[in-house]
């Protein structure tokens, strides 16, 4: 549409501000000027604000001892340490909870969109009631709710709720045993990597060999037997290293076992079943996009149902699905910032809360935790696309 | 009836009658086996889920209606050991959670901007109902400036337009005082329109282009501007409410209603910058967009609340409802500006050059081409925004702000209704409350789809 614009007549009066390439440059230097000017202002007003309420510029705050104590840790911290290690506990919590979610709400999320397309009226209508509240919830509203009416009204340690006598859930959170490493027990923590190598290896050669041949070989049943039987062979060779320290009730709390806070239980499962909610829609449409011809076709081969879905419907599907899932992870990890509304000690509560209160240094830490939140996005979206990549359909 | 020969051949002359179906394929017994009891992995499945809605719904019924306290004072009216929702609760906390610390004596105000708001609204979302630019017009332009008065008592202090800022027009008027009218700020108001009309008008004009319509377009903004600006000053006589005082779901819908009204146009420019071909344009949109999608809401409101006030120069202190309105507007304008370029990617390309074939220029066929189908192909996206940034309201809480959540969340605090059933109730009506919103913008959606539905598709 460049030249279209061009003088036709000999008394044509336009000037050269209606031809749309000057028009165009115009807006464009107008656009970077209003931009520049914008950043320009903001810096020298920073600087000036900065300057008059003596606040510290720099990185440097991050060498200087936090003072404040947090309730979960991963890694070692004490109230001496420094800023810099807060928030890497902050990031850990942040990762641990984002992780732990994202495989609950996959699993969740898959079960409740296929069962929104079963035949039987009962579990059709009871994931559509699911998806339906889930949905139309504010998920600080459900966060709350776990946090303060479930879980606060869980029954003590005393009188708490146990299961088999080894993981004991109360008001003070989940308690499960601890695992103790004995000589030896990094022989058999190295046999689940082997199992897992193996399996993918194995995965491989079968794929393969279904190419050539058209056999199926049982995969599912070689990686399981490969999961359970290398690390118990291993554990057998060296003589069962590895025990559980069953937590017991002394006092008014319990002693031993890992203690999981009430927290990040309530933070985990709230972001896990609103999400889930998300994902089962995302599921929901990816199957339907699937043409009903290939169900077809897949039963006049012989398939039984749920070969049909394993084997025909889903990995279509997946296709349809993969994306929006992505995004679905995406506001997960970022929905795990409401943490702060309950005190779970994630990078916001620790680092752009707490840090943040001390030091003052607004522009340094907010700046670092939206950095940190925009490199988990971009790590994950390309993480994603190079598997979307890899499954997308190639048309003609 | 038939006929009969005599060799015994028989021939049938009229349609035997239809025969109802078998019985096992048709009422609510074949309905049972088709849908609930159709093989055993089904009935397992079945029986569960009557278990789990016998585990869940008779529970909360009984909690909700029929073992709840409908009337009481304090607490003592829900204690006891079979009680249900605690209602009195919610009926003395209710100005609570609507208004805030809204003063007692100006709620009127309140409710005159919930029914106005409710009455404006509802011509618009009825299709069939007529004076529909008229509508828009009154809620998207007349309703804010209104609402603002109303709510924060208007009167705002006018004293520097421009010219003022370099002591110009102070001199010149002094210090005159008209029904709480700064006459300084007016005529620095008007001598600044003057100065912008002519120096735009002759920069047009000197370059070649229409320089006195250039000129008019420069004055009508500057009036609309003085229209609102005039409506905020005057005193009107009614108290000012400063912002720390609203609450509950008055902020809870102001945040909404402010952040769908921006957005929307907001998003729209940013999608059509992203869509650009120009360079500069496309990369400051993507910049925008990517930035705002890639961060938390909470960490945009830590940074509208803590970091913002840095960048203003001295002496402004924005309002905190306000930093966070911004914040809120910005956000989801990233987040639409993706659905919208979802729109756009969808139209065809025959679409543009049949536009640019019959002569419209860039915004013509924007206006009145392109974005009308974009914009109807993703209102399910629109919605969906919509929704997201209702729920996301409640994230102020975290700023300090005490939306409807956060006094639902003050409210627990108070020892005359600290009863075992209380936080129960406060969420249940919370959860009504909230998913009523929702789920109500969800299924209008779904109308408006299928009503716009016009195409083809299969």
């Amino acid at each position: 549409m460049t030249d279209l614009a061009g003088p036709v007549g000999g008394h044509e009066k336009s000037s050269f501000i209606n031809d749309p390439k000057v028009r165009s440059i115009g807006l464009q230097l107008i656009a970077l000027i209003v931009v520049i000017f914008l950043g320009w202002s903001f810096a020298e007003n920073a600087r000036d604000n900065l300057a008059a309420q003596k606040i510290a510029t720099g990185f440097g705050f991050l060498d200087n001892t936090a003072g404040f104590g947090i309730n979960q840790t991963l890694i070692p911290y004490s109230e001496t340490s420094t800023y810099g290690r807060a928030f890497v506990v902050g990031l850990l919590n942040t990762i641990l909870v984002a992780v732990v979610g994202i495989f609950l709400a996959t699993i969740i999320g898959f079960l409740v969109g296929i069962g929104r397309l079963s035949k039987n009226f009962m579990v059709r209508t009871i994931s559509t009631v699911y998806v339906e509240v889930l949905r139309n919830l504010p998920p600080l509203f459900q966060i709350l709710f776990w946090y303060l009416a479930v879980l606060s009204a869980m029954p003590g340690p005393r009188n708490s709720i146990s299961l088999f006598g080894e993981v004991f859930i109360s008001n003070r959170g989940i308690i499960i045993p601890r695992p103790l490493f004995g000589d030896g027990a990094g022989i058999v923590l190295w046999s689940i990597g082997f199992a897992l190598l193996g399996s993918i290896l194995f995965r491989h050669w079968a794929a393969s060999r279904q190419e050539e041949t058209g056999r199926r070989l049982p995969v599912l049943w070689v990686s399981l037997a490969l999961f359970i039987g290398l690390p118990l062979a291993a554990m057998i060779a060296t003589g069962f290293p590895i025990s559980f320290e069953t937590p017991v009730l002394k006092g008014f709390n319990f002693a031993g076992g890992i203690q999981v806070i009430p927290e990040f239980v309530a933070l985990t499962v709230a972001l896990a079943t609103y999400t889930a909610a998300f994902i089962a829609e995302n599921v929901r449409a990816g199957i339907q996009s699937v043409s009903h011809g290939q169900t077809e076709a897949a039963h006049s081969l012989g398939l039984r149902n749920g070969q049909t879905l394993r084997l025909v419907v889903i990995p279509q599907a997946m296709r349809v699905i993969i994306p929006p899932l992505t995004s679905q992870y995406l506001n997960l990890t970022k929905n795990s910032s409401l943490a702060v509304g309950i005190g779970y000690p994630d990078l916001v509560a620790v680092f752009a809360g707490t840090s943040l209160n001390q030091t003052g240094q607004a522009i340094e830490i907010i700046a670092i935790t939206m950095g940190v939140y925009l490199l988990l996005s971009i790590i994950t979206a390309i993480i994603m696309n190079a598997y979307n990549k890899r499954v997308a359909l190639v048309e003609r | 009836m038939s006929l009969t020969f005599d060799d015994g051949t028989f021939i049938r002359n009229e349609m035997a009658p239809v025969l109802p179906p078998p019985k096992q394929r048709i009422g609510p017994i074949a309905w049972m086996r088709e849908n609930l009891f159709s093989g055993i992995f089904n009935t397992v499945l079945t029986l569960l889920g009557i278990l789990l809605v016998i585990w869940v719904v008779p529970p909360f019924v009984r909690f909700m209606f029929l073992d709840a306290v409908w009337t009481g004072e304090n607490r003592e009216a829900c204690l006891g050991p079979q009680v249900g929702a605690c209602w009195p609760f919610i009926e003395a906390k209710f100005g609570q959670l609507i208004y805030g610390f809204y003063p007692i004596a100006e709620r009127w105000r309140v409710d005159i901007v919930f029914a106005a708001g409710a009455l404006l609204l509802v011509p618009l979302l009825v299709p069939s109902f007529p004076f529909k630019r008229v509508g828009s017009l009154l809620f998207f332009v007349v309703y804010p400036v209104v609402a603002f008065v109303l709510l924060t008592g208007g009167n705002i202090d006018a004293s520097a337009f421009l010219l003022e800022r370099f002591g110009l027009i102070g001199p010149l008027v002094g210090d005159v005082q008209v029904a709480g009218i700064n006459l300084a700020f007016w005529v620095d108001f008007a001598l600044t329109a003057l100065l912008f009309m002519a120096a735009i008008g002759g920069l047009i004009a000197v370059l070649g282009g229409n320089g006195r319509s250039a000129a008019r377009t420069t004055l009508f903004v500057f009036l609309a501007l003085g229209v609102v600006i005039f409506c905020w000053d005057v005193d009107v006589g009614l108290d000012y409410v400063e912002t720390r005082q609203w609450g509950g779901l008055l902020v809870t819908l102001v945040i909404a209603v402010t952040g769908i009204v921006a957005s929307l146009p907001l998003g729209i420019l940013l999608a059509l910058g992203r869509r650009s071909q120009m360079p500069v344009v496309r990369l400051l949109s993507v910049i925008f967009i990517e930035f705002w999608r890639g961060v938390p809401l909470i960490t945009v409101l830590f940074f509208a609340t803590y970091m913002l006030p840095l960048f203003l120069p001295q002496g402004t202190n924005p309002d905190a409802l306000l930093r966070a309105l911004v914040g809120v507007a910005l956000f989801s304008a990233a987040y639409m500006a993706e659905v919208v370029r979802g729109g756009l990617q969808a139209i065809s390309k025959g679409q543009y050059e049949g536009a640019m074939a019959v002569g419209l220029t860039w915004s013509q066929m924007m206006r009145l081409i392109i974005l009308p189908q974009a914009l109807t192909l993703v209102i399910p996206g629109i919605v969906n925004s919509f929704i997201s940034l209702f729920k996301d309201t409640t994230l102020v809480l975290i700023v300090s702000i005490f939306d409807f959540l956060g006094q639902l969340r003050a409210a627990f605090t108070d020892p005359n209704w600290a009863t075992p059933v209380t936080l129960y109730t406060g969420f249940a009506f919370a959860g009504v409350v909230y998913f009523f919103f929702c789920f109500g913008m969800s299924r209008y959606s779904l109308f408006v789809e299928r009503r716009l539905n016009t195409s083809h598709r299969h």
